[in-house]
């Protein structure tokens, strides 16, 4: 068996002797008979490290590491620098709590405030929270957010992505918020559609930016159309686009959300991701979950401290707009590490090494006779239309790699990040102009 | 100490990638930022020290006790950290097939059925990413139900005054209404109060056990049968599940829908305020309503993800948040049945130790045996020195402890809510206690110093009400 | 704890200065501020609200707590004062001189207390 309990059975023994009772069944003696088990749990028998170990890692091996991924999709494979590793294993940040004893917590309480800083700069906008717990839910709370007595109705665009858009719609039926999608035209939110849905009534209009195709909306119109009715305008940005699109702030988004996971974090079938959120200074105090902030302490040094609690449900209970309390601290700071690590230029570069591969990519799976299914400017990821869609995915399987994701029989949303070589792609191109030849041969 | 916006120069940077290897092209400029992230240029030395400054500065469960009540701190396993780190978890794409991810999928079967095992219930998911997330998602199992049997009139959830403030918050995302409840004298649920509460509108119940207050409430099945009389479900908030594996199960008692936080029970580490994990577990007539996808073993042998039939929707982007669950996934299997039951006994044993060697000057608000945490009133300190809770908790800081939870439950005045964890040595519970020893002699012999406490920590007490007044959330802001 | 003669009073810890044009001033009491001790923010209603007699039609904060304030009338906002947003402590600081809202058209009041009922209440509750 194996046990992280120190005390060795004498120990126990006297503890228990200390404490006042005779054996573990007397102390346990206040929990109602009818309920105190009294056959040990249907578990296995416990194993030392070194067999914990081999069992873990036989289950590891089952799964299929590809050496080269084209899927994106709402997770990316960006690279990771070492230093973001070495930064975010270290014992302390990993084994603290949250920081609610400012005094012995300065540390923790600085990377979050740096965080925040640095997620206000990569978006523009003037604040931002200590983090929720992915991109999905951070779409859904900014949503939730704007809801007001006479602003009632939540517009989402159907060219965000459906992981997104599915939690939007859950935490909706919690508060049985109206929640409506706007249609998409070509790939694209669709404006005239959308000029139709909004009214008095609109609370927000929720974009994805670059959209769930990869495609560039509008934004700029979007935001006019919303605050035209007095909505507020959520963009859903992913946080590596912005190394060289156009901020949220200055398309003129009210809420700034988005997944943050290729901000240094792996893949990891699906999580810890990071949620980020951040918002104009109107809607600073709506904002759910922690947020830290500068001040002094008592002899006039520079301190930080979680604060605006008051917005929070350890206060407001029943009145608090979120119940958020743990969030995602280990993934902000992450996000902090590789930021600073990547710094302006390197996430530039990051966003443009991106753009330039999709691109590289795009052109020549059209040449491989995979049409683009969509026109109009796109950032790292885009659809493709073919007969052989699925064969092509199985035969880049069998050479290790990982192709875009099958939308339905016929398109594929394909992404292309920093770490994608052209060998890799020129691999996938050549493969698919295989196929294409079998397929005319045939 | 300086920010990193304050460290580094103007073109300072690391060397991260190298010459993009295709034509490089950019957008079009209407879609262009205006000017560059003002993000820190530093270089990777420079990083390195500023984060192993911050580390001085932050406490952890590696520095020193931290017996910070309801968050379970114990020592999170170097082993589990190592698994989670492996290549076959961390490098699979959340939306790869099936058969490419057989591992993945058998990591959240095995852990479904160690959950089911300890708490007596049928179905889990892994979406929710805390233990908020898991009341709001169990919740709205509830709001499906009864949706589902189109019990509209349904509209209130019962919740005891001793509750985290996240149970009210969860069930106001649901759109119920909150009914609260007063504990009786002995800590536990007023059952008069709550047969009083209990009606056709009554959607269900919420309820921490071990209570707040660290006390087994000994009328949990009455409780259970009433709820379910009224036609109301049972939601058992698992917050403090660590004193009672291998003891007892929440299915046993009655409960329709829990949650567990895998960052406390199950040992993964609280990473600063997350990550963490909080499955939630229902009985199997509820599965149905489940979010997200559940694999299930096929009659090929292999496993499938299977959306539930009357499902919720989702709660979270794909799986929820997978390496943690890796991480209790090694913990559990490491202890094994022996192992969780050792833990939870020792968990509840060091708590009544140190509630036993304290009783002389901090007595417990509720003398009797307790669970895995209990709960001390400084009020009557308070009055006769001025000291108060927050005092004596700034001043542990000095003796290198993290203090406990202080002013919760909300129904103790002065509290101070102690839990040690199954995995501190008696030499570390006696220093803390010989140290709130020290507190109260010097409470009555200097009290004036203690309100200067902390005087070795980084910075002296903060000053909130500024933070609050002039909001400085950025580098840079006006405040 | 200052408790002026000549305003009235809510249960709710409300202070209301009735002005002979018909319009009153609304403020929180003495007892209010301290019992919130340190204001920190303070959310007021738009300048032509409706707000009604016993309904919260503001909200003020403190760093342990957030509690609503409840309208003495019903009528309309003919003013708010704008000062709070910003200094916030002045309720703290005056909080007899530091009203929230001037109310106009005013068409209903809950009960209200004078000065001895206020003092006996918060002698009750104490």
């Amino acid at each position: 068996m194996g046990t992280f309990v120190p005390g060795t059975p004498k120990e126990q023994q006297e503890l228990l002797h200390a404490a006042g009772y005779r054996d573990f069944d007397d102390l346990f003696s206040v929990i109602p008979e009818s309920v105190y088990l009294k056959s040990p749990l249907p578990l296995e028998e416990g194993k030392s490290e070194l067999e914990t170990e081999e069992t873990i890692s036989r289950i590891a091996e089952k799964n299929k590491v590809y050496r080269a991924i084209f899927r994106g999709a709402g997770a990316y494979d960006h690279y990771i620098p070492a230093i973001v590793k070495r930064v975010t294993t270290k014992e302390t940040f990993l084994t603290a709590y949250t920081p609610y004893q400012a005094e012995i917590s300065q540390g923790v309480l600085q990377s979050i405030f740096e965080y925040q800083t640095m997620i206000c700069a990569l978006t523009g906008m003037d604040v931002s929270n200590a983090s929720v717990y992915d991109g999905a839910t951070a779409t859904a709370e900014a949503a939730e957010l704007c809801v007001e007595r006479k602003k009632t109705r939540v517009l989402i665009s159907a060219s965000v992505a459906p992981e997104v858009r599915k939690v939007v719609k859950t935490y909706a039926f919690g508060r049985d918020t109206d929640l409506q999608e706007i249609p998409v035209k070509d790939g694209k939110t669709d404006l005239e559609a959308l000029k139709a849905m909004v009214g008095d009534e609109t609370a927000c209009v929720i974009i994805q930016q670059p959209n769930y195709y990869g495609l560039l909306e509008n934004a700029d119109e979007i935001g006019e159309i919303a605050h035209g009715v007095k909505a507020k305008f959520i963009m859903n940005c992913n946080p590596i686009s912005l190394g060289v699109l156009k901020t949220p702030a200055e398309c003129g988004a009210d809420l700034a959300v988005g997944e943050g996971q290729p901000l240094g974090m792996p893949l990891g079938f699906g999580g810890p991701y990071l949620g980020y959120m951040a918002s104009t200074k109107a809607l600073m105090r709506k904002l759910p979950g922690r947020i830290v902030g500068e001040t002094v302490d008592t002899e006039g040094r520079r301190a930080y401290v979680l604060t605006l609690q008051a917005r929070e449900q350890h206060i407001k209970r029943e009145r608090a707009s979120s119940n958020i309390c743990s969030n995602e601290a280990l993934c902000a700071l992450t996000a902090a590490v590789y930021l600073a690590a990547m710094g302006p230029d390197g996430l530039k570069e990051a966003a443009t090494q991106c753009y330039s591969k999709a691109h590289y990519l795009q052109q020549g799976l059209e040449a491989a006779g995979l049409k683009k299914a969509y026109d109009g400017p796109f950032f790292h990821e885009f659809v493709t239309v073919s007969e052989n869609s699925a064969q092509l995915l199985k035969k880049l399987e069998e050479a290790g790699i990982l192709g875009g994701l099958l939308l339905d029989e016929t398109h594929i949303l394909w992404c292309a990040t920093e770490k994608n070589t052209k060998d890799q792609m020129d691999e996938v191109i050549c493969l698919a102009k295989e196929l294409q030849k079998g397929g005319e041969k045939a | 100490m300086k920010l990193i916006f304050e460290k580094g120069s103007e073109g300072r940077k690391l060397s991260i990638l190298g010459t993009c290897d295709v034509p490089v092209s950019l957008p079009e400029e209407q879609f262009l930022r205006k000017e560059a992230a003002d993000l820190p240029q530093v270089s990777e030395t420079e990083i390195s020290r500023h984060y192993s400054a911050l580390e001085r500065r932050a406490h952890g469960v590696n520095n020193g006790f931290y017996p910070l009540g309801s968050c379970t701190m114990k020592y999170n396993p170097a082993i589990d950290e190592e698994m989670a780190a492996l290549p076959g978890f961390t490098r699979i794409h959340p939306l790869q097939d099936e058969e490419s991810t057989q591992g993945a999928l058998e990591v959240l079967e095995l852990m479904e059925k160690k959950l089911s095992a300890i708490t007596g219930l049928d179905q889990f998911t892994f979406q929710p990413a805390a233990g908020a997330h898991g009341e709001f998602t169990g919740l709205l199992v509830i709001k499906s139900y009864h949706r589902d049997r189109r019990d509209n009139a349904r509209t209130k959830i019962i919740v005891p005054d001793s509750a985290h403030g996240t149970n009210p918050a969860s069930a106001a995302m649901c759109g119920y209404e909150v009914v609260n409840i007063p504990s009786a004298p002995d800590g536990c649920v007023d059952l008069d109060a709550l047969r009083a509460a209990v009606g056709p509108d009554t959607a269900g119940l919420m309820l921490t056990n071990p209570n707040t207050v660290g006390i087994f409430d000994k009328n949990i099945e009455e409780i259970t049968r009433i709820i379910h009389e009224a036609g109301g479900l049972c939601y058992y908030d698992g917050a403090n599940l660590n004193a009672i594996m291998g003891i007892a199960r929440p299915g046993d008692m009655g409960f329709d829908v829990m949650h567990i936080n895998l960052h406390k029970t199950f040992a993964t580490p609280h990473g600063g305020g997350g990550p963490g994990s909080g499955p939630v577990g229902v009985r199997k007539e509820l599965g149905c309503f489940l979010p997200g996808v559940r694999p299930v073993r096929g009659e090929d042998g292999k496993l499938h993800l299977q959306a539930p039939e009357k499902s919720m929707g989702s709660m979270r982007s794909f799986i929820g948040n997978f390496l943690v669950v890796v991480k209790a996934l090694t913990y559990v299997t490491m202890l094994g049945r022996e192992g969780v039951l050792e833990a939870s006994r020792n968990a509840v044993l060091n708590a009544n130790y140190m509630r036993k060697q304290l009783e002389d000057i901090f007595p417990a608000a509720y003398p009797v045996t307790c669970m895995h945490e209990f709960v001390i009133s400084l009020d009557e300190l308070h009055k006769e020195t001025g000291v108060s809770a927050l005092d004596a908790a700034k001043a542990l800081l000095d003796y290198g402890i993290h203090p406990p939870t202080m002013y919760f439950p909300l129904i103790v005045h002065e509290a101070l809510m102690i839990e040690p964890t199954e995995t501190e040595t008696k030499e570390t519970m006696d220093e803390a206690i010989q140290a709130l020893r020290e507190i109260y002699q010097k409470a009555h012999e200097n009290p004036e110093a203690l309100h200067q406490a902390p005087l070795k920590a980084a910075i002296s007490r903060p000053d909130e009400v500024q933070a609050a007044r002039k909001p400085r959330l950025t580098y840079g802001m006006d405040a | 704890m200052n408790i002026p003669e000549e305003l009235k009073y809510t249960k709710s810890h409300e202070w209301v200065k009735e002005c002979e044009d018909g319009t009153a001033y609304v403020g929180l009491t003495d007892f209010a501020q301290s019992e919130l001790s340190d204001l920190v923010f303070v959310n007021l209603p738009e300048v032509g609200d409706d707000v009604e007699a016993g309904e919260t039609f503001a909200d003020v904060e403190s760093v342990k707590a957030a509690s609503d304030v409840y309208s003495p009338v019903t009528g309309t906002v003919a003013e708010i004062n704008e000062e709070l947003l910003d200094a916030p402590e002045k309720i703290n600081e005056d909080p007899y001189g530091a009203w929230l809202v001037k109310v106009e058209n005013i068409t209903d009041t809950v009960d209200l207390l004078d000065c001895a009922a206020y003092e006996q209440l918060l002698e009750e509750e104490a």
